[in-house]
């Protein structure tokens, strides 16, 4: 049994982070339950509900479909830490004043897939933003909300200000 | 970007200096969840926390023989492995009746399967581990013996002789039944120059909250006190289940709900695992946790709307609509679930088919089976989406065999806006609607007449586009007529308490509860606007039953309506103690002073006088300047319930632009547009998304969600890569309009808004589909979801 537990070191939020770990191990329960860090969500635990959404080496994983094992010697970012950094600011700033989340579950997940959305710069139509999107479950909203605000934040950051 | 502007409200009855009625004032508690910083139920740890897993039956009826628990027993991480049985020993069985829903059995249910289990998924027993992956390792261990029984699962056969009783000392299998008449129906059908008459089928489908169920429940027997942590919006409600089936008082429970992921209705009813969960926690002496997975909330969270309805409508030439005639058959699983009933589904369609329209013919039958599938209860809208599209698809219908707009037949048949206060021939008693009002907004805001010209125009070109409409009404703002009545301990009423601090902020605790739509923003506009603060001075407090006033949480869309207004009048009574205290710092007379933002001012001049800080700081620190005899009152509490009317009816309109792709079947939906018209409209935004997102849920039951069931009565796609939920890709943008009916039973005039959405959306898509097709030759889709292979044999094609 001695071989299921492995260690590892990554970086999480810019901190160093050496755990050891059972091989079965997802990383969503890795943050949440050895971390503690709470902002990243189990929604649906096999990949189509987006809840569990973080950056894994910049790019964004599902966490319930990644191991904790295969993060060894990784850069992994939860809405934490990305919160912290003031990156999101204005798109975070946009869904809470177009009320883009009702219940709040899937907007940790929400706000890191429209980042790397908005990161390859230009405005989306608001079907690109749509497709972008559609690995997002939120059952609140009907998403219209979500769309504007991210639409919104696209064109402030090209500078299309409506 | 369509941020909604913040601009204050023109001045009304309602209306204070500053008002935030009427502003999309932005919700208090955002930031934390846009940070990752919320807490949810899943995400609560304390010390000593177990966590309990659960053996289900993987038939959909067994008969339990034996239970071998001792592998199990010897597991890594084991603490306990418990019975249904043992468990039995802890916590007492329920049965879900209501008084006022005559007739109505169920059977008594156990927090786990003693004997029978009774559809796929009900937990056989518990295995607490020190991990909940420790306690599934264990659950593969727990040995048990089924014996496999004849399963119930088609409503259709349920009452027949020959099919065998669920419940035996029930003697059959109906759960409950009710009947309707009114006016003349029999000689109305003859009168009609018209009848349609078809079945409808609405697939039996689920509310996927994003976060599933969770509860953690913590017996301290040092204090002799129960602490549970569950995501529920009727805490006061569990609160008094809790106590009664664990055989304690009251005051040694307190419930305490953070936030919540998501619950439309999901998260109000009493869910066994839940009870086992609780009942564990005060076996074992410590803290136990439990989250369903998706799976299991697949099987164990209530489903809805498995409705059969053979239905009628009679019409003449001119469009007057004679009768309608409607027989309901809906199969709730094998319990009534506890203790709002499961019979309150099929008696909503009875009271609201045929709601909107002014026909006094009516004859309605509604039967509620018992089945061996998951248990069926109240989700959002309870009922509305099933009578709306009953009534609104014949409406549509109709029309089209007299050859009538769908829009004209409305006209001709909604009850009039200037004839109110008015019933309805189920019964149902109308304050004001506006159903004309509403119509006309809606053919102007989507272009009707230039939309019909472009489906026209398309239908030239092979393309195949629908416009459908739905008038709906929505039960809100709920008295005592809904449950108390029936003798279900749920309040209809609800408090809420406000004190000033000491710095001069408000502190509000309300009785309704925060599931994402914005009852602490209501309830801090509410207070804010009535007392005289800014907003951001406005501190709410929701989800603690040892800490707010007793109330019934948030359900029927009641925490505006109802949470607001006693919300609005606890600010006004604060208001008046604190000019009473401010008067005689000021030896002035307090009806001469007033609140305004954050400051005591002359009433009449606005000049200001004094600092609420300062009124607190002699309030709670120099009292002793104070005049002999006067006690400063720096807190209020007021309650509020309707009493005027059993139910703040709201109503509106929704249409449905979309086109149909005849090879596929395939549907994409290209508009949606709602009117609604839920009274004063407290913070616009906020009532608009909830109706945007009560729309996607509705067009999620017309076009995606279906539980499906087998025969043997086993769910084939309780997962969510096969139970299709709606997604931003094939959403369309909504508009949302208003019109303002306020309701004289409150002074805010606010009724409820969260269910309107999801009571039209399905018969107007459907309506629209039917509108895209019927040129096609095609038999008109009387089923939802209306997946492809639906809409390609309505085509013929397949």
């Amino acid at each position: 049994m001695t071989d299921r537990f492995h260690d590892i070191a990554l970086t999480v939020n810019g901190e160093p982070v050496r755990e050891r770990v059972d091989a079965r191990r997802t990383l969503v329960d890795f943050l949440r339950e050895d971390l503690d860090l709470t902002g990243s969500h189990v929604g649906c635990e096999h990949g189509v509900c987006g809840a569990c959404t973080v950056r894994l080496d910049g790019a964004i994983v599902r966490g319930c479909l990644t191991l904790a094992v295969q993060c060894d010697g990784a850069t992994v970012e939860t809405i934490e830490g990305v919160a912290d950094s003031g990156a999101i600011a204005d798109l975070r700033e946009a869904f809470e004043r177009r009320n883009a989340l009702q219940c709040g579950f899937c907007t940790p997940g929400m706000l890191l897939t429209a980042q790397a959305l908005l990161a390859r710069g230009g405005v989306p139509s608001r079907d690109e933003i749509r497709a972008h999107l559609s690995g997002n479950y939120c059952r609140c909203t009907g998403y219209h909300a979500i769309v504007d605000a991210v639409e919104a934040v696209a064109q402030a950051r090209a500078g299309q200000v409506k | 970007m369509k941020i909604a502007d913040d601009v204050p409200s023109a001045l009304s009855a309602l209306d204070r200096p500053n008002s935030y009625i009427g502003r999309s004032v932005p919700r208090p508690n955002l930031a934390r969840l846009t940070q990752g910083r919320a807490q949810y139920v899943s995400d609560v740890t304390l010390p000593r926390m177990a966590h309990v897993a659960f053996v289900r039956s993987p038939y959909a009826h067994a008969r339990i023989k034996a239970i071998d628990t001792a592998a199990a027993k010897k597991a890594p991480g084991v603490i306990a492995v418990v019975t249904g049985a043992e468990l039995a020993q802890v916590i007492t069985p329920w049965v879900g009746v209501l008084t006022h829903l005559k007739g109505i059995k169920s059977a008594p249910q156990h927090a786990i399967a003693v004997e029978r289990a009774c559809w796929q998924g009900e937990a056989v027993c518990a295995v607490v581990a020190k991990s909940r992956a420790e306690a599934e390792d264990a659950c593969e261990l727990v040995a048990v013996d089924y014996e496999e029984l004849t399963p119930v699962t088609d409503p259709e056969i349920a009452l027949d002789p020959g099919t065998p009783v669920i419940h035996a000392s029930l003697g059959d299998n109906l759960t409950f039944e009710r009947k309707h008449e009114a006016g003349e129906v029999d000689r109305a059908f003859k009168e009609a120059d018209a009848i349609v008459e078809t079945t409808f089928r609405f697939g039996r489908h689920t509310g996927v909250t994003n976060e599933p169920r969770a509860i953690v429940a913590d017996w301290n027997p040092g204090e002799a006190r129960l602490t549970v942590y569950q995501g529920t919006q009727a805490p006061h409600m569990m609160q008094n289940l809790f106590a009664k089936h664990l055989g304690l008082e009251e005051h040694q429970v307190r419930v305490l709900t953070k936030d919540v992921g998501g619950s439309f209705g999901i998260k109000v009813h009493t869910y066994a695992d839940e009870m086992a969960t609780v009942a564990l926690a005060k076996l074992l002496r410590r803290p136990v946790k439990f989250v369903a997975d998706r799976i299991e909330s697949f099987v164990t969270d209530i489903h809805a709307r498995d409705h059969r309805i053979h239905a009628k409508i009679g019409v003449k030439r001119d469009g007057t609509i004679t009768a309608f005639e409607i027989d309901d058959l809906t199969g709730i699983g094998p319990y009534s679930v506890y203790p709002r009933t499961s019979g309150i589904e099929a008696n909503q369609v009875v009271n609201l088919v045929g709601g909107p329209y002014n026909c006094p013919n009516y004859r309605a039958r509604a039967r509620v089976v018992f089945q061996n599938k998951n248990v069926m209860c109240q989700y959002r809208a309870v009922g509305h989406p099933i009578a709306t599209s009953v009534t609104e698809n014949l409406v549509e219908m109709a029309a089209a065999a007299i050859g009538m707009d769908p829009v004209e037949i409305r006209r001709r048949n909604l009850f009039p806006d200037d004839g109110y206060p008015c019933a309805s021939a189920a019964g149902l008693k109308f304050e004001k609607l506006s159903h004309h009002a509403a119509l006309d907004k809606i053919i102007e805001m989507m272009g009707y007449d230039a939309l019909r010209a472009e489906q026209a125009r398309l239908r030239g070109q092979g393309i195949h586009r629908g416009i459908g409409f739905a008038s709906f009404i929505e039960v809100t703002n709920p008295s005592a007529a809904f449950y108390g009545v029936g003798g279900a301990r749920i309040s209809s009423q609800d408090g809420a308490t406000v004190r000033l601090d000491a710095t001069g902020a408000i502190f509000c605790a309300t009785g309704v509860t925060e599931q994402g739509q914005g009852a602490e923003a209501v309830v801090a506009q509410c207070v804010a606007t009535a007392f005289g603060v800014p907003i951001e001075k406005v501190r709410v407090i929701t989800g603690d039953t040892d800490n707010v006033p007793y109330g019934g949480g948030t359900w029927a869309s009641r925490a505006a309506g109802i949470g607001g207004e006693a919300a609005w009048q606890a600010g006004k009574a604060l208001r008046q103690n604190v000019l009473a205290v401010a008067g005689s710092i000021l030896q002035a007379d307090a009806k001469a002073l007033d609140i305004r933002n954050g400051a005591v001012v002359d009433a009449d001049t606005g000049r200001e006088r004094l600092g609420l800080d300062e009124v607190a700081r002699i309030a709670y620190f120099r009292p002793d300047t104070l005049p002999p005899g006067f006690q400063a009152e720096l807190l209020a509490t007021r309650h509020y319930v309707p009493r005027a009317w059993p139910f703040a009816f709201t109503n509106g309109i929704q249409a449905s632009w979309l086109e149909v792709d005849t090879d596929s079947g395939f549907i994409r939906l290209l508009k949606h547009w709602c009117v609604e018209d839920c009274g004063t409209v407290i913070n616009p935004q906020l009532v608009d998304e909830q109706v945007r997102g009560g729309v996607v849920q509705g067009i999620g039951a017309a076009l995606l969600e279906h539980c499906v069931y087998d025969a043997r009565g086993q769910l084939l796609n309780g997962n969510m890569a096969d139970y299709l939920v709606p997604m931003a890709a094939e959403m369309p943008d909504i508009e949302v309009g208003h019109v303002v009916s306020p309701t004289t039973d409150s002074e805010l005039g606010a009724k409820g808004a969260g269910e309107a959405g999801t009571a039209g959306a399905p018969g107007c898509v459907v309506n629209a589909v039917n509108d895209a097709l019927r040129p096609l030759g095609a038999k008109t889709i009387t089923e939802i979801p209306m997946t492809p292979d639906v809409v390609l044999r309505a085509l013929g094609r397949i």
